[in-house]
C-alpha cells in the first residue's frame, strides 16, 4: 500500500470529512500551547454534543455506572439505595460480575434486550416486543453500518441505493459511502418546516432507477437536523409508500425524547405501523435506530445504541445477528442504555431528582431554541423556521456565494465551531448553518454573541 | 431484503464459529439455574480470554479512577486515594466540557494519543512515535478491520489476499472474509512449539499466486492461541520477508504484556524494524495493535486500542483519516481504561503498592496456570501441548481415538467439537475446540484460557482429567 493507487478504491471513494474539525483540533492544540487568540477556547457546537457544551449528566445514571465499575461502592451509604439495587442487579448479568467481561451475545447483554423491549412495548402502548429483535451496538453509526453492509451489493446501475432526506444528520453521507451504496436524496420541504413530502418521495425514487437500485428509505424522526417531528398521517403514507416500493425503513428515532413543540408528539414508526391493515403491519421491513446520544442522555461519548428489527426474514436477521459476532459491545454503554430504558420510578428514592433533572433539560432546550431561533431570525440575511424537537436549528443563510467562503472564517476568528449544511448533504446553492442548542443558557448567550459579531462585521465586509 | 439472494455475496461467505458450544452452555446454565441436578454446580467457562469471567479480579486503581471519572461527585469524598483523585481530575480536563459523554476527536483525545506515543517510545527504547500515525480505536478487531480494509481491493481481477497463521483467532479470519478478502493461511510449527517459520511464508505466498493478491502478512505475538513468543531473529526474518515481496505487515501485539515464559521476551516489530535500520525502518509498512482487554487489566468489556501506523505515505494516511472518521469517536470510559494501562501508578505514588501487589498477584496466577496446566495437560495420555511463553491461551494437541472420531462424524460434529461437548455436558467445562482456529488437517485440538483464578484452574484440571480419563476409556 504505498501509494494511493494501492489504497481500496471503495475507500477512496469516501468524500472526505470537511475540513472544520481539523481546523478546531489545530486551533484547540495552540490554544493549549499559549498562542493568543480573541477567545479562550473554542466552542463546538456543530455535533449534538450537549455535555461538551456543558450541560450535566443524569445523577442516577452516573452514580449507578459508578458503582458498577467500582463496586466497593456498594458499601457507600450516601448513595441511594435504589443506584446501589439497581448497580447489584446490573453487575449480577455480567459475567464474572464485572462490566469487565466480553458481552458474550454478540447482539447485548439478555437482560438489556429484555428492558429495551419492555420500554418499547410501554412507549407503544402494548405493541409487542421481541428481545431477540433488539440488537445492542456501540453507537448508531455502527448498527446502521451493519444493516447496510447486509443490503449493499452491485455496482454502478445495480448498486444498492438508499432514499435520503436532504437534510440529514451529518454523519450519514459518508457512512453510506463506507458502505457502498448510493445516497439518493429526497427535499424535505424548507417551507413547510422541513416537512417530508410523498411526491418529492416518488419524484425521487422515479429519478434513481437506472440509476442505482434503491432497496431502503431512511427516516430521522424528530428530523436530524431539522427538529420536524412528522405526524401520524405522514408516517402511514411513508409506511404505505414503502410496502408498495418494496422497500425497507430505516428509522432513527433517536431524539425521540426532545420534543417541545406545542401540540407536538412522537409517535414511533412502529406503532403507526401495527395499527395499519394486515398487509402493512405483518411485512413491511421496518428497522428502528435509538441511542444513548439523545437529548436527555446526552451521553455521545459512552457510545451505545440500538435497533428493533421488524418483518424481517428470519434467515436474514440470522445473518445480521452473526455479523456481529466479531465484535461484541462493550459493557458499560449497555448497562447505560438500560438505565435510560428504565429509569427509577415514582417512590423510588432517586425518582425526584431525576424527574426534575430531565424536566430541566427539556426545558433548557425548548427556551434555547425559541431564543435562538428568533435572534436568528433578527440577523439580516439569516432566517430559521420554528423547530419543534431535536437538540439542532438549522438556519439558512441568504447571502452570495462569496460570503460563505468568509463564514468559513468563523471558526478561526471566533473560536465558534459551527457546522455547515453540506455535511448534510445539501450541494444546492441554499446554504445552511447548523447549530446544537442544548447548552447551559449562558454558553448559548456567548454562542449568539460571537456569531452576531462575525455576522455583522461580515456583512460589513459586503456592503 | 426479504429475500436470502439479495445479501451481499461477501457475508454470505463468511464462516461462523459454531454456535453449537455456546447454545448448549447456555441451556445448561439455564438447567442448572432451574435446580436441575447434575455432577457440577456451575459451568467453567474459559472459551475465551475473559479473566473476569473466570474470576481474575480487575485492577482497584483503574477501577476508581474509572468510576470518579463517571461520576465525579466522588472526587469531593476523601474516600478515594488522593492519586486517584488526580489522575481522574487530570483525565476529566482532558474531556471535552469535563465529561465522558462527549464525543471526542475521531482518533481520540489528543492528550491521551500523545501519551501513548510517549508509552510506545519508552517501551522501544527510544524510537519515535508521532501522535498522528496513532488511532484509539473500541477494541484490537476494529482496528484490524479498518486497517485492513484500506488496502482490500474488491475490483480487481483477483481478490486480495492475507498470510493468515494456523491456528489463529477466529475472529480475524471472519473479519477478513467479511471484507471480502482471501485467507492465505500459513502454518505454524507445533513441534517447535508454534514457531513461524520464514520458509513456511514463502510456501504459503508462492501457493496463493495466481489464486489472489496478496497484499499483507498478519502476524500475532505472543500467538493466540498459540502462545508463542518470536525471537529477534525470526522477527528479523519476516521484516526481510515482507520487505522482499511488499507486503503490509500487520502486527497484533495485544498480548505484549502476558509473556511468562523464562526465557521468553516480548520485542516489538517496530523496535525490530528500527533496529535493522533502513532500508527496511523507513520503507516496511507496519500496524501494530494493542488492547486493554488482554493484558492483566483483562478489560475485555470495556472495548479500547489503538493502532499505530509506521511508513505509510502521507497521501495514503488522508485516507486513513477518512475511513477511520466514518465512526465518530471510540468509547471515551475506554480511552481513559488505555491511558491507565500505559501509565499505571508510580513508586512513590499511593496507590502504587496495591497496584504492585494486585498485578504481582495476577501475574504469578497466571505463571502459576501454565505450569499447572502443562504437568496435568502433558500427564494425560492423549494429549501433548506445547510450552506456553505467552498470551492467554493454551492450545493442547488430542489424539482422539478412531472410536470417537466415527461417533463424532455420525452425529455431524467436527471431532474436537464433539469432546468440547462431551466435556461440557458431562464436566461442566466450557473450552473450545481447535477446529475453530484452524489446524493441519487430520489434526485435532482445544483451546481454553489460562487466564482464571487459581482455584478455579485447579477445579477445571480436576475436572477435564476426570472427564479426559473415562472418555479415552469409553472410546479406546
Amino acid at each position: 500500500m504505498s501509494s494511493v493507487q494501492d489504497v481500496n478504491p471503495m475507500v477512496r471513494g469516501i468524500r472526505a470529512p470537511t475540513s472544520l474539525q481539523n481546523l478546531a483540533a489545530r486551533i484547540a492544540k495552540e490554544i493549549r500551547q499559549g498562542a493568543k487568540k480573541p477567545f479562550k477556547k473554542v466552542i463546538d457546537i456543530s455535533a449534538g454534543d450537549p455535555h461538551s457544551a456543558g450541560m450535566a449528566p443524569i445523577s442516577f445514571v452516573r452514580q449507578v455506572l459508578a458503582v458498577c465499575l467500582y463496586p466497593e461502592l456498594l458499601k457507600k451509604q450516601s448513595l441511594p439505595s435504589d443506584v446501589r439495587r439497581r448497580a447489584q442487579k446490573l453487575l449480577g448479568v455480567c459475567g464474572g460480575g464485572s462490566l469487565g467481561s466480553y458481552s458474550t451475545t454478540s447482539c447485548g447483554i439478555p437482560r438489556v434486550q429484555q428492558s429495551v423491549a419492555e420500554f418499547i412495548m410501554r412507549r407503544d402502548g402494548g405493541v409487542t416486543s421481541q428481545p431477540e429483535n433488539i440488537s445492542i451496538s456501540s453507537g448508531c453509526q455502527k448498527t446502521l453500518s451493519l444493516v447496510l453492509h447486509l443490503m449493499a451489493s452491485g455496482e454502478g446501475e445495480t448498486q444498492t441505493g438508499v432514499l435520503t432526506p436532504m437534510p440529514c444528520p451529518h454523519t450519514l453521507p459518508m457512512l453510506l459511502d463506507t458502505c457502498r451504496v448510493t445516497l439518493v436524496p429526497y427535499q424535505l420541504m424548507e417551507d413547510r418546516g422541513w416537512a417530508l413530502d410523498l411526491d418529492e418521495l416518488r419524484r425521487a425514487l422515479e429519478t434513481a432507477k437506472g440509476r442505482c437500485k434503491p432497496r431502503a428509505i431512511y427516516i430521522s424522526n424528530p428530523g436530524n437536523p431539522t427538529g420536524h417531528v412528522q405526524d401520524k398521517k405522514t408516517i402511514e403514507e411513508v409506511i404505505r409508500f414503502a410496502a408498495t416500493e418494496g422497500l425497507v425503513l430505516l428509522a432513527e428515532e433517536v431524539y425521540q425524547d426532545s420534543v417541545y413543540g406545542q401540540d407536538k408528539e412522537f409517535i414511533s414508526y412502529k406503532k403507526v405501523l401495527f395499527e395499519m391493515e394486515k398487509k402493512y403491519s405483518e411485512t413491511v421491513e421496518l428497522i428502528s435506530f435509538n441511542s444513548i446520544s439523545s437529548a436527555c442522555m446526552g451521553e455521545c461519548g459512552l457510545r451505545g445504541a440500538y435497533m428493533e428489527v421488524i418483518n424481517l426474514d428470519p434467515a436474514v436477521h440470522k445473518y445480521l445477528r452473526n455479523m456481529q459476532a466479531t465484535s461484541s459491545p462493550p459493557v458499560l454503554p449497555q448497562l447505560c442504555l438500560e438505565i435510560m430504558v428504565n429509569p427509577p420510578s415514582p417512590g423510588d428514592p432517586s425518582y425526584e431528582t431525576h424527574t426534575e433533572e430531565i424536566h430541566h433539560i427539556q426545558t433548557t432546550l425548548a427556551k434555547n431554541a425559541q431564543r435562538a431561533c428568533e435572534f436568528l431570525n433578527d440577523l439580516p440575511g439569516m432566517s430559521c423556521p420554528p423547530t419543534m424537537a431535536g437538540v439542532f436549528l438549522y438556519a439558512r443563510l441568504h447571502l452570495p456565494p462569496q460570503m460563505i467562503e468568509e463564514a468559513k472564517r468563523l471558526l478561526e476568528e471566533e473560536g465558534l465551531f459551527l457546522g455547515a449544511g453540506c455535511e448534510n448533504g445539501q450541494e444546492d446553492q441554499n446554504y445552511h448553518i447548523r447549530m446544537c442548542v442544548l447548552a447551559p443558557p449562558a454558553t448559548l448567550d456567548e454562542v449568539l454573541a460571537r456569531l452576531r459579531s462575525f455576522h455583522l462585521r461580515l456583512l460589513n465586509r459586503f456592503p | 431484503m426479504s429475500v436470502l439472494q439479495e445479501i451481499s455475496s461477501n457475508m454470505k461467505n463468511v464462516k461462523h464459529p459454531s454456535a453449537v458450544l455456546a447454545r448448549q452452555a447456555s441451556r445448561i446454565n439455564k438447567e442448572l439455574r432451574e435446580g436441575a441436578r447434575k455432577p457440577y454446580q456451575e459451568v467453567i467457562d474459559v472459551s475465551l480470554g475473559d479473566p473476569h469471567r473466570a474470576g481474575v479480579k480487575p485492577l482497584s486503581y483503574v477501577r476508581q479512577v474509572l468510576a470518579a471519572c463517571i461520576y465525579p461527585q466522588l472526587l469531593d469524598s476523601t474516600g478515594l486515594p488522593v492519586d486517584v483523585r488526580q489522575r481522574a481530575r487530570k483525565l476529566l480536563g482532558d474531556c471535552a466540557g469535563g465529561s465522558v459523554g462527549s464525543y471526542t476527536e475521531t482518533a481520540g483525545i489528543a492528550q491521551v494519543i500523545r501519551r501513548i506515543s510517549e508509552f510506545i517510545m519508552r517501551r522501544d527504547g527510544g524510537v519515535p512515535s508521532y501522535p498522528e500515525n496513532i488511532y484509539i480505536s473500541p477494541g484490537s478487531r476494529w482496528s484490524v478491520m479498518n486497517t485492513f480494509n484500506m488496502m482490500v481491493n474488491n475490483k480487481g481481477p483477483l481478490r486480495t489476499g492475507v498470510l493468515t497463521p494456523v491456528p489463529c483467532q477466529s475472529c480475524t479470519i471472519m473479519s477478513i472474509t467479511m471484507l471480502g478478502a482471501a485467507v492465505v493461511p500459513y502454518y505454524l510449527n507445533e513441534e517447535q512449539g508454534w514457531e513461524l517459520q520464514v520458509e513456511e511464508l514463502h510456501r504459503a505466498l508462492e501457493s496463493s499466486k495466481g489464486m489472489c493478491n496478496t497484499v499483507a502478512l498478519y502476524v500475532n505475538n505472543p500467538g493466540n492461541p498459540s502462545g508463542h513468543v518470536q525471537s529477534r531473529k525470526s522477527m528479523q526474518q519476516v521484516v526481510r520477508f515482507v520487505s522482499e515481496n511488499r507486503l503490509f505487515l500487520l502486527a497484533d501485539e495485544v498480548y505484549q504484556d502476558c509473556v511468562y515464559g523464562e526465557k521468553s521476551e516480548f520485542l516489538s516489530y517496530k523496535s525490530v524494524l528500527s533496529e535493522m535500520g533502513p532500508p527496511f525502518s523507513d520503507t516496511v509498512e507496519l500496524a501494530s495493535f494493542h488492547s486493554v482487554a488482554q493484558g492483566f487489566m483483562g478489560e475485555c468489556g470495556l472495548r479500547s486500542g489503538y493502532v499505530e501506523l509506521v511508513n505509510l505515505d502521507p497521501t495514503v494516511m488522508k485516507h486513513v483519516y477518512t475511513q477511520f472518521s466514518k465512526d465518530s469517536c471510540s468509547p471515551v470510559l475506554g480511552q481513559l481504561a488505555l491511558d491507565l494501562m500505559l501509565h499505571p501508578p508510580q513508586p512513590g505514588d499511593p496507590s502504587y503498592p496495591l497496584y504492585k501487589e494486585e498485578i504481582q498477584n495476577i501475574r504469578s496466577t497466571l505463571v502459576r496456570n501454565v505450569k499447572r496446566v502443562a504437568e496435568v495437560v502433558n500427564s494425560l495420555p492423549g494429549f501433548c501441548c506445547q510450552p506456553v511463553e505467552g498470551g492467554a491461551f493454551v492450545f493442547p494437541r488430542l489424539y482422539l481415538p478412531p472410536k470417537a472420531i466415527q461417533k463424532a462424524e455420525e452425529v455431524g460434529m467436527q471431532p474436537d467439537t464433539f469432546y468440547c461437548a462431551r466435556l461440557l455436558e458431562e464436566a461442566g467445562v466450557f473450552i473450545s475446540p481447535g477446529c475453530e482456529d484452524g489446524q493441519k488437517e487430520g489434526t485435532h485440538h482445544i483451546r481454553f484460557s489460562i487466564m482464571t483464578a487459581e482455584k478455579t484452574m485447579e477445579e477445571l484440571l480436576s475436572r477435564l482429567t476426570c472427564f479426559h480419563t473415562q472418555f479415552m476409556k469409553d472410546f479406546s
